[in-house]
């Protein structure tokens, strides 16, 4: 038998539109720490859930070898069976109940179909001891915090016999001290026999801890690396380092006057009491100007941006607005919108469109009473100005008439877009603009927002794509774990700068 | 009622739909309106035309009245993604309320009916609290309502019936228009009402000016318009319904007040879902809740006034039930919800909200109402009532459960 106890060739996985995967190799071997590291969206929770048979066999192209054999998972029980077990970034504990009941979970110690309390909650008790969580088996799981909520995880996948644990960002949402703990119980583990595979975009955890390291650009493996006397910079260079393909639309800036600043914005987590997400942001907007704001998931860009889009989301938000020079107070998303401030979500499905509504409705939907008298709504000028914006931004449906819900995803982006340039803004908050969007569609919304820029509009964009930001941004701020830790004009940026910056300071917020 | 008719053409060449001319007819909208057709045909056939005779138009319009006005008011709150249990007990307790208003402290009737519709908002305002603010489930919060508001009719009137009624309210409930101007002979159809005729016949040409002045407004701003055939059709058959149904109550008793108020609050009702900001924003809030609190829909308020306006209606639907039974009774309105709902989802309103119409509710109504109104006029016991009734509903709404897996499927 080799000494690698996973082997994966060839692996592709295609989504409409986009190529998550393509051709991915990637081997572990027995008993190591293996690192994936990459940008947002290159491939590496998609590989994963290949791996535990989120995505069965038959919706992939490849080959997964496992402990000799290959295996073509139908499903994650499958690949649970064989020893595979998987903890997401987003922990999937069910709050209500016991830590016991939680690690045992779909795998309840019974007999002749009745729970054996005793049995499970001694075993549960055995299995903390192990991760070193010292609390009581009957301790409902929302009273922990999220660190030994992830411990309560790692004990679930020892219950299930697990020989290649794979975790996805286990160490984003802890502080330090839990951080360090979670560390040491991996090697703990490593010294048992069990294979770890840890996504992380803490690069200095992934140097402390990993024994090798694959780095995927654009759902491709580009190379795997030896930890010893691997440096940040080295995986930096490997995540980052694509050419400019994509093309951008030529663009002169004409920068005028400042516009909006923030100051001192800090917000902190409805959920999480005490964690803060934004700390202590200050940045600034000029007239005409395409601003971006770079930073790895977790680090808070989304959370900044609604914050001050009205309080939509966050608490215990601090800070000041300044628009024009005088300081403006946005306590609800219709005050936002009344100063000139838009914000088109990452999430259109979600947060952006209603999908059972037509194009019109949608595009309406943000500023109806510019198309209303004494509370009327003139649905003729509603039609005259949705299809405008139809063919001003060339969105492919057949009439103004078509359900948003049906369109594709960069002509729901198009939709979105339109909402928001009806109500006629100052401030344009474009979060991700370009996501799940096929290239000549983005080349559209570049151009689009070009042209906002043109009209004097500040547009502040927050993208994942490095190359995206460079491509069109006059200056481009980074933020990492809720601070704003850099500030970088176009000239001055490269993929590799900002990279660094993004993941400066990594150490958890508090 | 009119077909509701999808026409789409392709203007820009797209990889989803083919090119040309597309011409199709909206099932999920226009299904309510052929199924009712259909169930008054069936209904007249099985009573040997007894179904369409002058008093029992009249009679089916007047014995479902307040569960069209209920059927109003659910629909949006449905629309919005809510529901609302507590209406036969809303329209028991403001039933009892003007009861004791205008039978044992003799307050005019019209001031009495004012303060009976404030007391129902102020019970829609109190959910509407509860549900919006405090954000606790429409369920819980009007099923403790049900309870609640049942229990107040029950202090309110003790154990027994409060009546009668003055005159003017158990006209409004019971009564029809006076023969201002006399009859006039329609040949084999006998003497029939002047003033209900004219009536009719104004509220023909109403439709016909209004949907063509909306038609000659979307040609103006180049919209795409039906073709005109069918534009005619639609109107001839709308005129031929709704003059056929105003000969039949003219020959009879003229028209029942009841009508001539559920006629302005549809039309009222419907101008308010369509083309109101408040009502596009009811349809914002059930489509997609976190969209429109993004686009800047105050979302608590809209619900809050929904509720608001669904007590309004129910003490209306409260007053003018028990001026037909010319007394207020503290079991009165059981189970009126549950009919409210059945109309509102039989008239093509989504389970997930962001989808109905005010008219398609009151078809919905209108054809729970023919089903009761039919079925004992050929002498079916209750209990098969129940039986058809309750399969209608589960029909209805598989039905669009149906069509919408379907053009999920063809995408």
């Amino acid at each position: 038998m080799s000494d690698d106890i996973l082997r994966m060739r060839g692996i592709s996985k295609t989504f409409p539109g986009v190529r998550a995967l393509d051709d991915v190799n990637l081997e572990v071997l027995r008993g190591e720490i293996h690192a994936i590291c990459g940008e947002n969206g290159a491939g590496k929770s998609t590989l994963m859930k290949v791996l535990s048979g989120v995505y069965p066999h038959g919706q992939y192209e490849g080959e997964i070898t496992y402990e000799g054999t290959e295996c073509r998972f139908s499903g994650i029980r499958d690949s649970e069976h064989r020893g595979i077990v998987i903890i997401h970034q987003e922990l999937a504990l069910a709050p209500n109940l016991s830590i016991a009941e939680n690690i045992f979970l779909g795998n309840e110690q019974s007999r002749r179909g009745l729970i054996d309390w005793n049995r499970t909650n001694a075993a549960a008790a055995e299995l903390m001891r192990r991760v070193g969580l010292r609390e009581n088996p009957v301790t409902p799981v929302l009273d922990l915090g999220v660190g030994k909520q992830q411990l309560v995880e790692i004990a679930k996948a020892l219950s299930k016999r697990v020989r290649l644990l794979i975790l996805d960002e286990p160490t984003a949402a802890l502080n330090d001290d839990d951080s360090a703990h979670l560390l040491g119980l991996l090697r703990g583990l490593r010294d048992e026999g069990i294979t770890c595979v840890i996504i992380s975009h803490k690069l200095n955890e992934v140097l402390e801890i990993a024994d090798r390291v694959t780095i995927l650009r654009d759902g491709r493996t580009i190379t795997t690396l030896d930890a010893d006397g691997l440096t940040e910079d080295r995986i930096i260079s490997g995540m980052v380092g694509r050419d400019l393909d994509h093309r951008f639309p030529p663009h002169e800036p004409s920068i005028g006057d400042e516009i909006l600043r923030v100051e001192n914005w800090t917000v902190h987590s409805p959920t999480q009491h005490g964690r803060l997400l934004v700390s202590d942001a200050s940045f600034t907007l000029n007239r005409g100007e395409i601003v971006g704001l770079a930073g790895l998931m977790g680090a808070g860009r989304t959370e900044l941006a609604m914050s001050i889009f009205g309080r939509a989301y966050g608490v215990g938000i601090s800070g000041r607005i300044y628009k024009d020079g005088r300081e403006i107070r946005l306590r609800t998303v219709g005050e936002a919108i009344r100063h000139g401030i838009a914000y088109a979500t990452e999430d259109r499905k979600r947060y952006g469109l209603n999908l059972i509504e037509d194009i019109k409705r949608n595009v309406s939907a943000a500023a109806l009473r510019k198309l209303a008298k004494r509370g009327w709504v003139d649905d003729n000028e509603e039609y005259q100005v949705a299809d405008s914006y139809r063919k001003s931004l060339n969105i492919k449906a057949p009439s103004v008439g078509s359900i948003t819900g049906k369109l594709s995803g960069g002509n729901q982006q198009k939709v979105v877009l339109s909402k928001w340039i009806f109500t006629d803004p100052d401030v344009l908050i474009l979060d991700e603009p370009t996501r799940g969007i096929d290239v000549g569609a983005k080349y559209e919304i570049y151009t689009i927002i070009n042209r906002l820029a043109d009209e004097g509009k500040a547009v502040l964009l927050i993208s994942s794509e490095l190359p995206e930001l460079l491509g069109l941004c006059d200056r481009i701020y980074t933020l990492s774990a809720g601070r704003i830790t850099g500030e970088v004009p176009r000239a001055d940026a490269t993929q590799e700068g900002l990279m660094t910056l993004m993941t400066a300071g990594q150490e958890a917020p508090r | 009622m009119s077909l509701e008719l999808d026409v789409a053409k392709t203007s820009i060449p797209d990889s989803g739909t083919g090119g040309g001319r597309r011409f199709s007819i909206n099932l999920r909208q226009s299904g309510i309106y052929i199924a009712f057709a259909a169930i008054v045909l069936l209904f007249t056939i099985l009573t040997g035309g007894d179904m369409l005779a002058p008093q029992n138009i009249s009679n089916i319009i007047v014995q479902n009245s307040y569960i069209l006005i209920l059927a109003i008011g659910m629909i949006l709150v449905i629309i919005s993604g809510h529901i609302d249990l507590s209406v036969g007990s809303i329209v028991a307790a403001t039933g009892a309320v003007s009861a004791v208003l205008m039978v044992n402290h003799n307050v005019p009737w019209p001031l009495a009916v004012l303060i009976t519709l404030l007391v129902g908002a102020a019970i829609g305002a109190w959910q509407g609290y509860w549900v919006a603010y405090f954000g606790i489930p429409a369920f819980i919060v009007t099923l403790a309502g049900m309870l609640l508001f049942r229990a107040v009719t029950y202090n309110i009137l003790g154990n027994r019936g409060i009546g009668p009624f003055p005159d003017e309210v158990r006209t409004l409930s019971n009564g029809f228009t006076d023969g201002y101007l006399g009859n006039i002979g329609l040949g084999a159809l006998g003497g029939a009402d002047l003033v209900s005729l004219l009536i009719g016949i104004a509220a023909v040409a109403g439709i016909v000016v209004v949907q063509w002045r909306s038609r000659a407004g979307r040609v103006r701003y180049g919209q795409v318009v039906e073709p005109f055939p069918l534009f005619v059709a639609k109107i001839v058959v709308a005129g031929f319904v709704v003059m056929f149904v105003i000969v039949q109550l003219a020959r009879f008793r003229n028209l029942p007040w009841v009508l001539v108020l559920l006629a302005a609050l549809v039309l009222g009702y419907t101008l308010l879902t369509n083309r109101a900001v408040f009502g596009r924003q009811i349809y914002a809030v059930g489509g997609n809740l976190q969209a429109a609190t993004l686009s800047g829909v105050k979302v608590k308020s809209v619900v809050f006034w929904i509720f608001v306006n669904m007590g309004v209606l129910s003490a209306l639907a409260g007053i003018i039930f028990a001026g037909r039974l010319n007394q207020a009774n503290p079991t009165g309105g059981d189970q009126f919800e549950l009919d409210a709902i059945a109309a509102a989802f039989i008239g093509g309103a989504a389970v997930q909200g962001g989808v109905g119409k005010v008219v398609g509710a009151i078809t919905g109504g209108l054809i729970m109402g023919v089903i009761n109104n039919g079925m004992s006029l050929i002498g079916a016991p209750s209990e098969q009532v129940m039986l058809v009734k309750g399969a209608v509903l589960l029909a209805a709404v598989a039905f669009d459960v149906w069509t919408k897996r379907r053009a999920g499927a063809s995408r």
